[in-house]
């Protein structure tokens, strides 16, 4: 499949500060891409010079065949939607709606048309008369996706656009953001520090820290194989259980205090050398609560019921630990309980490197 | 008998409100004497004026020294009154104004949005201008302005007006629109906006509160100017404050302090009804930070 856009090799620094350098980032025809990092790893910064609002200092962008690298804003086919709406307070929903096409010249009647489309879409046909000042946050972001929408983009970019909604409201705009995309079809790319936002939009989420890419893959892969340690702790709420352990070759065990984890069956054991040391990486949901040879005996510290889930900590010499269960099962403080770990859905990073193997 | 607290909590009239309400009293006071004089005086003739009771209230009205300020009044070897003054100050005031206001609302949202390189160093160049006392570049522009033979004439002194102006204003504009969210401007430029049409389409109808303050704190400064009509005018554009010093400062006959009263009522109408229809606006300009869209 053909690449609607590509980042090659960008640099950027505000005065003597280097946000990006050197990165490059190939996007497919129709793909949703999420950049998903923490705040300042530079996510914004590479959408904003996506977008041409920023320049520079070094590479090029191009896209759909086209290097737009010197190109103003308006000439690069995009559509962008702020997390503050960025609504002209001035204008009503429809000027807000049409600025871009009036500012184009193109006729009245095709512009009418396409509001037509693009408030149908969105469901914000009552809206047209009012006032930005007038709407609720949820209408606000539907008129400013609409006003994207409108003006035929080939290139969407979201800027962390539901960061300023509530969670029901949310929940509701993500649903609708990714069904526009299943009938658009279009390339989009979609800047959060959501991990559940990444999760269940992506077709791909590029991972980002410091300007650089951490990893680059779907969704599940990124979930269930993370590249490295930070990769391991930001994605999954409630998040990754850490143990710092030591590797035995010649039982196959990690080793922490006096306890031990079987880790025969983990899929690159073989690049463990005797004695490294290595975190051990488990999701609270590959932690099941069962008596078998490998098990670990602890006590329960805390529980946390949550509704679907309960979870429940515990620790294992001095590291606490987070496991996940049904939310019908009961468990009391201090209660005393065997945990065995899914080896197969573990990872494993070297301590030095945070890298996996 | 005790009232449960329940509802709207009941007003008290307590020593501590009773001292405000004297102390703005007493400031009303203080602040509205000198109109009261001069309005008061503006109304006696000569002959009660003399009997020197300054505060009384005039036995008889007598309103002949208004239209004397107006209109016969001798402002040096003319007697026309305060009347082609005040037309003059209007020719100078207004285009002052709007070219001075507009001039510095570009400045502003060019330094605010296109951060050009050296925007700060112009930023600051802008800070330094206004706080200059304008008595130093007097001699300067005037010899400028004669060398480009607009010296003594209209268009001359409303450059000059312009030029003190721009960079107190340019201040101005740039602060507020600094406060707007500069997502706004992004989103206008991919929506296909330059230079020129983000301005109007976009910025200028955010404007509003800001303007407002501009063109007051304008108006009331041009308005009120005396030194720089002295110097740049000319004979033939003086504006209604060098006529009123004209008229006070008489050099021969009798001092009609009614006519001077009503000649300096007239001059300080034009500020006082800017101050009057418009404080309301200049306080909600002033605060006005960023509108939220």
């Amino acid at each position: 499949m053909k690449n609607s856009v590509e980042v090659k090799n960008i640099s950027f620094s505000y005065g003597k500060t280097e946000i990006l350098n050197d990165l490059s980032l190939d996007i497919k025809e129709g793909e949703f891409m999420v950049l998903l990092g923490p705040s300042g790893c530079g996510k914004t910064t590479l959408l904003n010079c996506i977008a041409g609002l920023l320049d520079l200092s070094d590479g090029q962008i191009w896209i759909e065949d086209d290097n737009v690298t010197w190109k103003e804003p308006k000439d690069r086919h995009i559509g962008m939607v702020f997390q503050s709406y960025a609504l002209y307070p001035s204008m009503t929903v429809e000027k807000n709606l049409s600025f871009g096409l009036r500012m184009m010249g193109t006729a009245k009647k095709i512009i009418d048309d396409k509001i037509e489309k693009a408030s149908n879409l969105l469901q914000i046909n009552e809206l047209l008369k009012r006032k930005p000042s007038q709407l609720s946050g949820g209408q606000r972001q539907r008129v400013a996706i609409g006003r994207a929408l409108v003006r035929d983009a080939k290139v969407f970019l979201f800027d962390e656009p539901l960061s300023n909604l509530d969670a029901k409201l949310r929940a509701e705009l993500r649903y609708e953001i990714k069904k526009l995309h299943r009938d658009l079809s279009n390339t989009m790319i979609y800047v959060t520090h959501d991990q559940i936002e990444a999760m269940t939009l992506a077709d791909r989420i590029s991972v980002m820290k410091d300007g650089l890419i951490q990893q680059l893959d779907t969704p599940k892969q990124i979930y269930n194989k993370p590249a490295n340690l930070f990769v391991a702790g930001f994605i999954g709420s409630p998040s990754m259980n850490f143990l710092k352990v030591k590797f035995d070759k010649s039982n196959q065990y990690l080793l922490i205090g006096k306890k031990q984890i079987n880790i025969s069956k983990y899929e690159n054991i073989n690049n463990l050398i005797d004695d490294q040391e290595v975190v051990f990486g488990i999701r609270p949901e590959n932690i099941k609560i069962e008596k078998n040879e490998n098990s670990i005996l602890c006590n329960v510290e805390l529980v946390e019921p949550m509704g679907a889930d309960t979870l429940v900590w515990t620790s294992i010499e001095g590291t606490p630990i987070s496991i996940r269960l049904e939310g019908s099962s009961n468990y009391n403080l201090n209660d005393e309980i065997n945990i065995s770990f899914d080896i197969n859905k573990s990872s494993i990073f070297d301590s030095k490197s945070e890298e996996r193997i | 008998m005790k009232a449960i607290p329940s509802g709207r909590r009941p007003k008290h009239l307590t020593i501590g409100r009773i001292g405000m309400y004297c102390f703005i009293l007493v400031c009303a006071i203080f602040f509205l004497m000198p109109l009261y004089v001069m309005v008061i005086t503006s109304l006696k003739d000569m002959d009660e004026i003399r009997a020197a009771n300054i505060l009384n209230l005039p036995k008889e009205l007598s309103f002949y020294s208004w239209p004397k300020a107006w209109s016969t009044a001798c402002t040096g070897f003319v007697c026309e009154g305060l009347k082609p003054g005040f037309f003059n100050s209007i020719k100078i005031t207004v285009p002052s104004v709007i070219v001075s206001v507009g001039l510095s609302a570009i400045n502003g949202y060019a330094l605010a949005f296109w951060r050009f390189r050296g925007a700060y160093f112009f930023f600051g160049l802008c800070m330094f201008g206004a706080f200059i006392p304008y008595q130093v570049m007097v001699y300067p522009l005037l010899k400028i302005e004669d060398a480009l033979g607009i010296y003594s004439t209209l268009p001359g002194i409303i450059l000059v007006h312009t030029i003190f102006g721009m960079p107190i204003l340019t201040l101005i504009f740039r602060n507020f629109y600094a406060s707007l969210p500069i997502d706004l401007f992004k989103a206008a430029r991919i929506d296909g906006g330059n230079f020129i049409k983000i301005f109007f389409y976009v910025i200028i109808p955010m404007s509003a509160p800001i303007t407002i303050v501009a063109v007051i704190l304008q108006v009331t400064g041009i308005w009120n100017d005396f030194l720089l009509g002295l110097v740049f005018a000319g004979r033939d554009n003086q504006p209604m404050t060098v006529q009123l010093n004209n008229i006070v400062q008489v050099d021969y006959g009798v001092a009609e302090y009614n006519v001077d009263m009503s000649a300096t009522i007239l001059t300080s109408l034009v500020p006082l009804f800017v101050y009057f229809i418009s404080g309301r606006w200049f306080v909600r300009g002033i605060a006005a930070g960023a509108i939220k869209g």
